[in-house]
């Protein structure tokens, strides 16, 4: 009697607790992101926790948001992301591109929990992928290399050989050329994100390559450290504005700015009017800022640059414009046609006139 | 296209990437050498990178930067020590929480400091010496921490080779029970190597903080602690053998990164792992002998001491 009457009452306190649930509306949203590097990176992660920060400051106490740093990618992401479904998050975004196949894995093992994937192209019905053209944010650095650049040699340290990477690379020469025809572009491979050490050997490399203007696809800032050594040579800041390094050696910007998108999304999903989507927002919509350009540009190239942002973001101009060849000599993009964005999305090959093999 | 890069250049900058890696090796090699096994090398260095960084940014003095670290790591490893040496806790699992520790610890303390500009580190002045071609370039134009480095490298082998103190040492990491009977005092030596562990570590790390990268950021070590680790084991126990793993080391990862630059057509997948394995490769050529290698690995290595009676 005693057991069945100890049944009866769990499962009346169960159901109490299951018509409480609805009615504790006000429990907050619980808002997760998962982080590739230390949030004190002052680059990517970094800007990803701006974004978080934002979303607080905007909806107070509606969420809470919880996150998880140095995540590395592969197996111990599905882990991270596991452990953070089964700790009663809401809604998680997951900060980057090698997170691609533990969210949709984990995605699939947790319905109702909706995720949210950064850079990446894989979608479910609960798993929505984002990213920033941060290629046009490279076609403004681009003009500003080729100007300035005195020894025709322009370095790109690039992390891992993806789409997103690569379109970095092909718009940065393709405008650096447009201004330059001299110019050449060097590119090495750091298979890291964030590794300052290792970001730093990569830029003493190209500048003892006779490189003078350093572009880095790498989180930290250990890039532009090892520029400020070498009178001279100059860099951009990356993800994030790195003021702290200028006006030399850098000398503007690429300001990932996460912020609107991510209190777009809760407010979706506070409304109940989340759904999968693929956003892909660029310099016009904000989401890629260009950071100011410091007085080491001359004015006229500064202006320059000023008027290509401001073309890319009212649409009258897109950075993969034709006439374009592919690096075997192939026409890609005939005279005015312009890319797709799928074609982008999945990007594999160098433009003409780079050197060198993508690793694949 | 190897005919672009500047060799002399390449043998000046393998010298400034491997030194931090060195300086952590050559210490943990005085701890192992001693029967400790402190996997807490990463720690170390990266609260060693943290606290030269900020006491050379508040002072304005690189030295007070580099001793501020050496004390830095020394003290976190005295933790290490009061717990595995007289709470007798075990070791590994004590390194590796060490090592956890640290990155958070150096976090936390590195709040304020990221972004800022540490002193510059000048190099030391030979004058017309290094001038001299070849010579010059390559080896008389660094900062004091490489030849530090290196006399640390030369001090160690001596002391272990040819100092009773040295041999001692070497007696407690054989057998910790044959040299308490002997009367040594096991426990305040094996803390006194760990201290020693501790502040190459602490040293190590802020070289990078301080001359290769140089600025602060959270968890800039990014594993040169476990590397530092493995060059010990590869190096069977050697000092000289810890240098040349970890020179090879650094040169491989700077020659790879010039290869790329300069456009060699090598697939990028080799050379990314190149580092990795020309250093396992050699360093397990160079100690082939299993014989002589096995005895060179101290006996109570991670055994805990009990003084019983």
């Amino acid at each position: 009697m005693q057991r069945r009457t100890l049944l009866t009452s769990t499962a009346a306190a169960l159901v109490a607790v299951s018509l409480a649930g609805p009615a504790l509306a006000q429990e907050p949203l619980k808002v997760g992101f998962i982080y590739v590097g230390p949030i004190g990176d002052l680059g990517w992660s970094y800007q990803h926790d701006q974004g978080r920060l934002a979303v607080e400051k905007e909806f107070g106490d509606k969420v809470e948001t919880v996150y998880l740093e140095s995540v590395p990618e592969g197996a111990d992401a599905e882990r991270a992301l596991t452990q953070m479904a089964m700790q009663g998050a809401d809604l998680i975004f997951t900060t980057s591109f090698g997170y691609m196949d533990a969210t949709i894995n984990v995605a699939a093992r947790f319905p109702d929990v909706k995720f949210e994937h950064a850079t990446g192209y894989k979608r479910a019905g609960n798993v929505a992928t984002y990213n920033a053209r941060f290629y046009e944010g490279r076609a403004v650095m681009g003009t500003i290399a080729g100007r300035m650049t005195r020894s025709n040699k322009i370095g790109y340290i690039g992390s891992f050989p993806i789409p997103e990477v690569i379109q970095g690379i092909n718009s940065t020469f393709i405008h650096a050329r447009k201004v330059n025809p001299d110019v050449e572009i060097s590119v090495v491979w750091a298979y890291t994100w964030f590794d300052p050490a290792k970001e730093a050997d990569a830029a003493r490399a190209l500048i003892e390559q006779g490189v003078d203007v350093i572009l880095a696809h790498t989180d930290s800032t250990a890039p532009l450290a090892e520029a400020a050594k070498t009178p001279g040579v100059i860099g951009f800041g990356q993800a994030s504005d790195m003021l702290d390094f200028a006006p030399s050696p850098r000398v503007s910007s690429i300001i990932d700015n996460w912020g609107p998108y991510y209190i777009e999304r809760v407010q979706a999903v506070l409304d109940g009017t989340w759904t999968s989507t693929d956003t892909w927002a660029g310099i016009g919509e904000g989401a890629v800022v260009i950071g100011e350009i410091t007085d080491a540009v001359p004015a006229e190239v500064k202006a320059e640059a000023e008027a290509l942002a401001a073309a890319i973001a009212d649409k009258s101009y897109h950075p993969f414009t034709g006439p374009l060849n592919r690096q075997d000599g192939t026409p890609w993009l005939a005279e005015g046609e312009v890319a797709d964005d799928a074609t982008l999305a999945g990007m594999n090959f160098y433009v003409e006139g780079i050197k060198g093999d993508i690793p694949q | 296209m190897i005919g672009s890069i500047d060799p002399l250049l390449l043998i000046a900058s393998l010298m400034v990437a491997s030194t931090p890696i060195l300086l952590a090796a050559i210490g943990e090699l005085v701890v192992e050498k001693a029967g400790v096994l402190n996997l807490g090398v990463e720690g170390m260095m990266i609260v060693g990178a943290i606290a030269g960084f900020a006491a050379a940014v508040e002072s304005g003095s690189p030295l007070v930067g580099f001793v501020g670290a050496a004390l830095a790591g020394a003290a976190l490893s005295l933790i290490f020590a009061v717990l595995t040496q007289v709470l007798l806790s075990n070791q590994v699992a004590t390194g590796l929480a060490l090592t956890l520790f640290g990155i958070g610890f150096s976090a936390l303390i590195g709040q304020g400091y990221a972004g800022r500009r540490p002193p510059p580190t000048p190099k030391l002045d030979f004058g017309p010496l290094s001038d001299i071609p070849v010579l010059g370039p390559v080896l008389l134009r660094h900062d004091p921490v490489v030849y530090v480095s290196i006399l640390i490298v030369a001090a160690v082998w001596v002391f272990l080779k040819y100092t009773r103190a040295g041999l001692v040492l070497r007696a407690v990491g054989e057998s910790h029970d044959a040299a308490h009977a002997l009367g040594y005092k096991v426990v305040r030596l094996r803390v006194l190597a760990i201290a020693f562990g501790g502040a190459c570590a602490g040293l190590g790390g802020a070289y990078l903080s301080l001359v290769r990268v140089p600025q602060w950021t959270e968890g800039m070590t990014a594993g040169a602690g476990w590397i530092a680790l493995a060059i010990v084991v590869f190096a069977s126990w050697r000092p000289w053998r810890v240098l040349a793993g970890a020179y090879l080391f650094g040169g491989v990862t700077v020659l790879q990164l010039n290869l790329q630059a300069a456009g060699v057509a090598i697939p990028v997948q080799y050379l990314s792992m190149a580092p990795y394995v020309i250093t396992i490769i050699v360093l397990v050529i160079i100690s082939a002998d299993r014989r002589r290698a096995a005895q060179n690995a101290p006996a109570s290595l991670g055994r805990v001491f009990h003084a019983s009676s």
